[in-house]
């Protein structure tokens, strides 16, 4: 009587606890030694205080920190590889996509947009659906001593003319988000897709022939392009954001038959300008690195042409001679 | 088809026949009914105001009930709070009657209950504090919380197994298989999700993979499976269709399920072959599904007209169909073209909520339709099941397809390179159709608290039993 019982009950939790070892337990001792890919540093102790508002707000509950070899996920960057993961405990790689995964985004944002979205997402995307973290702010009537007041559009700021300054959990929470940057991999691209994982031997990519009859800008491209990579600051009307991000519309280096500055800022990023006697106090990032030619001359094609602007279109050619003449 | 003893729940053959051990019994099953749905009306009142928010993200965005806290205080609470005590409830009725023996002890249980709601309600303040263990899917809380759970599951396996062992019967009937190898199981898991040796970068993940479905799959699926071996033909009065079929089942799900796990991370890190032995356990899981699902339906044959009459197998046989399905559909998500496109969208909580709502909660609630009146000798009134099966069931429906064709749309979306924003201003009309279905499904979970009220202190309704007459005297 009791043997049946022994057997069925401890035949079952016998295989079952085999099966585990082998699919779970064994690969996980052995991927925990994973080491840090080239340029994977750990967090500094402010970086991880934001990771840790990062996981008490539930952050990864609609954002990934995970790119996968496929080509849907090029905008967030190289896939990610087993080193990307060596300090990331715990692991945040997420199930969902309700917004943007996050995995580069230190790459594609700056602090200031950082900040302003986290007080109110709608004062630079106006569809997006993410909850406000005002309970990060404090509003004040007077900014003290050391503290700077976050730039928020005058329709999002505070009715009564309060400042807003942000708690030591937001500032940690920005550090966090800003050290989202991946290590560059050479070589490492999107090869893997069905057939395998992403593997550094890739295949180099054959370079796109030149149309007959010159260059011919792609508008629908260009606009995909600016929406998904500078409509989150210069906004999709081109009229960026008052204090913190600049207008692209009617912008004197956009709007100018000479593309130089305009290329450059696109390559190299910028740190605060002052443009018609009006500061605008956000950084842009550089964009070299992440976007060929090709795309940087859609971009600037589509902003020196959209929003009543009519400036000489660009070719990759001039994107890369600027390029290649470096900062 | 030859009957053997085997396929008769032993309830129907013996009872200990003492009016002390059926009270003793019923204050137990009660007692986890009537937790779970506390749980359940929690949980879910949460998870209305969670849909809420997508369309209004600015309505109650304070600290304590952001988005992102109350997210996993939802889930935790169905998960933990509502459908594991309520299978826990059944189980210990089925494992009871099936060995024809009274239960080993009545204290433990008890005790097993308190730890349960301790944790859970523990695991709920902390998560609203802001405490817990990373975004962890579905094991959040923080260990000492998840330790109490585990200690309550291994008093409701010491009790289940004590129970078993003092049975007349030879055999052991195939309900028990499932809810003790299930109880075992969950210990291994919550143990495995615990130990901190491997807790570290990319392994981390790779138990995240392991856990999230083996919770699921070898916690709530047994449960529920066996409940329907014991439910369906009780409710039926027929013996189950094939015994060998069902032991069949048994053993390929637990050969095939535990290996699934890597589907959630699909073209992650985690090395190749876990993402592609997980993709052929996920077909492999046909196999058990198929045959455990046909050996219920078939046992259902030939009696459609009762399933209209009768709400407990109404509820069970949706709990039926959605495991199929359901589990057909996990499948096809987990082959790597397909994944391609539906991986973080909502299809996947248009399938979490198919299977965890439409199988597990259909089985809870079917299972308590037919087994609590049984135990109290109160039943619900006719009235307030339909009006609980009708609500539930088009607000379920409503869900999952609103989902399923949105979040579709959103991957496309991703494919076609569009900007994210895009998918996000897509998805619109369909969390508003979430949004419509979860109120129904929140509507019916508060008349299932008017039914339970009935089956256990309140006025006993007028529902006819929910064991069928026998076919003899039906036809």
């Amino acid at each position: 009587m009791k043997k049946a019982m022994w057997t069925i009950f401890g035949g079952a939790l016998l295989l079952y606890i085999v099966i585990v070892m082998v699919i779970a337990v064994g690969p996980a001792i052995d991927l925990a030694q994973t080491p840090p890919g080239p340029g994977v540093v750990p967090l500094t102790p402010l970086q991880e205080e934001g990771r840790q508002v990062f996981a008490s707000n539930g952050c990864d509950y609609c954002h990934t920190l995970q790119v996968r070899p496929l080509p849907e996920d090029v905008p967030f960057g190289r896939p990610s590889a087993p080193g990307d993961f060596a300090y990331a405990t715990p692991e945040m790689l997420g199930s969902e996509r309700t917004g943007p995964d996050l995995t580069n985004v230190g790459n594609r944002r700056g602090e200031i947009w950082q900040y302003m979205h986290l007080y109110d997402p709608r004062a630079v995307s106006p569809d997006s659906i993410m909850p406000n973290f005002k309970f990060l702010f404090r509003e004040v009537k007077a900014v003290p001593e050391g503290e700077t007041a976050v730039s928020i559009p005058a329709a999002f700021a505070p009715k009564n003319g309060d400042k807003v300054i942000a708690t030591q959990k937001a500032k940690a929470l920005v550090a966090f988000l800003m050290s989202l940057k991946q290590a560059p991999i050479p070589g490492y691209k999107m090869n893997g897709g069905m057939g395998g994982p992403a593997t550094a031997a890739a295949p180099a990519a054959s370079a796109p022939a030149a149309p007959a009859g010159g260059y011919a800008y792609d508008a629908a491209k260009g606009k995909a392009l600016f929406d998904s990579t500078c409509a989150a600051c210069h906004q999709a009307s081109g009229e960026g954001v008052p204090g913190a991000f600049p207008p692209l519309k009617g912008n004197a280096a956009v709007d100018n038959a000479d593309p130089t500055l305009h290329l450059h800022t696109i390559l190299h990023g910028a740190h605060g300008v002052t443009i018609g006697g009006v500061a605008y106090a956000g950084v842009m990032p550089e964009f070299g690195s992440q976007l060929s030619d090709d795309d940087i001359a859609n971009i600037a094609n589509y902003e020196r042409s959209s929003w009543g602007n009519h400036a000489k279109p660009v070719t990759p050619s001039e994107v890369a001679k600027i390029r290649a003449a470096g900062k | 088809m030859a009957v053997t003893v085997e396929s008769l729940p032993a309830s129907t053959r013996s009872v200990t026949g003492k009016p002390g051990d059926d009270h003793a019994l019923a204050s137990v099953f009660k007692a986890y009914t009537i937790s779970a749905t506390f749980w359940l009306v929690f949980g879910t009142a949460v998870g209305l105001l969670l849909a809420f928010k997508f369309g209004a993200p600015d309505f109650w965005a304070e600290k304590y009930l952001t988005f992102g806290r109350l997210r996993p205080i939802h889930t935790n609470s169905v998960f933990y709070g509502w459908a594991s005590l309520a299978l826990v409830g059944c189980a210990y009725y089925v494992t009871v009657r099936s060995c024809g023996t009274r239960l080993y002890s009545v204290m433990l249980a008890k005790v097993g209950l308190w730890l349960f709601n301790i944790a859970c309600a523990a695991g709920t303040i902390a998560l609203d504090l802001g405490y817990n263990w990373g975004d962890l899917e579905y094991r959040e809380w923080p260990w000492p919380i998840r330790l109490v759970f585990f200690v309550a599951l291994a008093i409701t396996a010491w009790n289940l197994l004590a129970t078993i062992a003092r049975r007349e019967s030879k055999d052991i009937y195939l309900s028990n298989w499932y809810i003790v190898g299930g109880v075992l199981w969950t210990l291994v898991i919550c143990l495995v999700a615990i130990l901190p040796w491997y807790q570290k970068g990319l392994g981390q993940v790779a138990i995240s993979g392991y856990f999230m479905h083996n919770a699921v799959g070898m916690w709530f699926t047994p449960l529920a499976l066996g409940l329907f071996y014991y439910a369906i033909p009780k409710v039926l009065n027929r013996p189950i269709y094939s015994y060998a079929l069902g032991v069949l089942a048994f053993w390929t799900n637990l050969l095939f399920y535990p290996m699934l796990g890597g589907h959630h991370f699909l073209f992650s890190p985690l090395p190749w072959w876990i993402q592609t032995t997980a993709i052929i356990a996920s077909v492999g899981m046909l196999v058990p599904v198929f045959g455990g699902g046909a050996n219920y339906l078939l046992t259902m044959r030939g009696r459609y007209h009762g399933r209209i009459e009768s709400y407990p197998l109404a509820f069970l046989f949706v709990g039926v169909l959605c495991y199929i399905f359901g589990s057909a559909q996990g499948t096809v998500e987990a082959l790597r073209d397909m994944q391609a496109v539906w991986h973080f969208t909502d299809f996947t909580v248009g399938h979490s909520h198919f299977t965890m709502y439409g199988f597990v909660t259909f089985a809870a609630w079917g299972g308590i339709y037919a087994l609590l009146p049984l135990a109290t000798g109160k039943r619900p009134g006719q009235f307030g099941m339909a009006l609980h099966f009708w609500l539930a069931t088009t607000g379920v429906a409503i869900y999952v397809i609103s989902l399923s064709i949105g979040g579709t749309m959103q991957g496309l979306d991703w494919i076609h390179a569009k900007p994210f924003i895009q998918s996000v201003v897509d998805m619109k009309p369909y969390y508003l159709w979430r949004g419509v279905g979860g109120i129904l499904m929140f509507l019916s979970h508060l008349v299932f608290v008017w039914n339970v009220w009935r089956m256990t202190a309140g006025k006993s309704g007028d529902a006819p039993s929910p064991v069928m007459e026998p076919e003899e005297a039906a036809v």
